[in-house]
């Protein structure tokens, strides 16, 4: 049975489209077919963050609009069997993303891969409140920092409020991902650390993926980052939130790199 | 910061941030729920009540909410007119 995830945050710049391609790449490493769907219409980067940027022909608008067959706006990842993406488009407008053509992409995405992965914009607009309308559940990406925990509620209460699951009654599961997490800073009472969190949002937690420079490097290179540095601390927290999201009970820690131990005497990073 | 001042002085940023976000997202989610914030409600019906007697100029009112965990305030400072502006 097909599940339905958005990755979605409030505010802008917290994480989600490199959230959703380590995501995306990690289900499918698992064996899992997956699709990573871009609902920012207008300014699309998931398909820059994956690297197939130049190989994007026909987006999701299209596809809404019957301007192409959605077998032929699914773009293959060349790494990883099993992974695909439907890019956003970068011409129409917001509006393109009508509530019928979401719903029939998705429906017929649910017939042929194991997980759908809407990657949301910023905002509450109309391509936000697209990308969670057909959600089971739903990752809830939150930077340790005041205006994106706030954010994070308001997104929280739009999920219980206007989501079809929602219409009807039921609840959708939610996941809290923090991401940019420097356990340092939070130890010294610096940052709010994750029982702040939690204990303000009050929702489970999927993992946490601590504040890396791998990060940035994987999106310059094109690949998620469980493709491109499969053992740095963050990738494997990735993993590990993504076994969660397959129903895995492990405990949530902060996976830290190795440092050397002249590294460490010069207080650098490992990586 | 340096050093010493670390040491010396125990001024984390973190627990102001978390009580300011738990002040805070306590009136958004209320007001989330009864769609209606008291406060404003109160602001509301008070300059009802107000212009019904006074015709009220927009930049002579004053109008400041503090919203604290325990107790909030509204404070509502108005300049009334000379008598003959009053109807």
């Amino acid at each position: 049975m097909a599940k339905v995830i958005v990755v979605t945050s409030g505010k802008g710049g917290v994480g989600k489209t490199t959230s959703t391609a380590a995501i995306g790449a990690a289900l499918a490493q698992t064996g899992q077919s997956v699709v990573v769907i871009d609902f920012d219409v207008g300014l699309r980067n998931l398909d820059l963050v994956m690297g197939a940027e130049r190989r994007v022909v026909f987006d999701f608008v299209n596809v809404i609009q019957g301007e192409a067959a959605l077998s032929q706006a699914l773009i293959k990842d060349k790494r990883v069997e099993n992974l695909y993406i439907l890019a956003a488009s970068q011409t129409r407008d917001k509006d393109a993303l009508t509530e019928d053509g979401v719903e029939k992409v998705i429906t017929e995405l649910k017939e042929k891969f194991d997980w759908i992965i809407c990657d949301s914009p910023a905002g509450i607009e109309r391509g936000a409140k697209m990308a969670m309308h057909f959600a089971d559940e739903a990752i809830i990406i939150t930077n340790p920092e005041v205006s994106s925990v706030r954010d994070s509620d308001r997104i929280i209460g739009i999920l219980d409020s206007t989501t079809d699951k929602a219409q009807k009654g039921e609840k959708i599961p939610k996941h809290l991902l923090i991401t940019r997490y420097a356990a340092s800073r939070a130890s010294r009472g610096d940052m709010l650390n994750t029982d702040d969190i939690l204990e303000i949002l009050s929702i489970p937690l999927i993992g946490i993926i601590p504040e890396s420079e791998d990060v940035l490097k994987a999106s310059n290179l094109g690949s998620p980052i469980t493709l491109s540095s499969p053992n740095s601390a963050a990738a494997r927290a990735y993993t590990e939130a993504v076994k969660r999201l397959q129903g895995d009970k492990i405990e949530v820690t902060v996976p830290t790199d190795k440092k050397g131990f002249f590294n460490w005497l010069l207080g650098r990073n490992g990586s | 910061m340096s050093f010493f001042s670390n040491l010396f002085t125990k001024k984390n940023s973190a627990p102001v941030a978390k009580d300011r976000l738990q002040i805070l997202l306590a009136h958004e989610r209320s007001s989330r729920n009864s769609n209606s914030d008291l406060l404003q409600k109160l602001q509301k019906e008070i300059m009802e009540v107000i212009q019904k007697h006074i015709s009220i100029d927009q930049e002579k009112i004053q109008i400041k909410v503090d919203r604290g965990n325990d107790f909030s305030t509204l404070e509502i400072d108005i300049e009334v007119p000379q008598q003959e502006n009053i109807t």
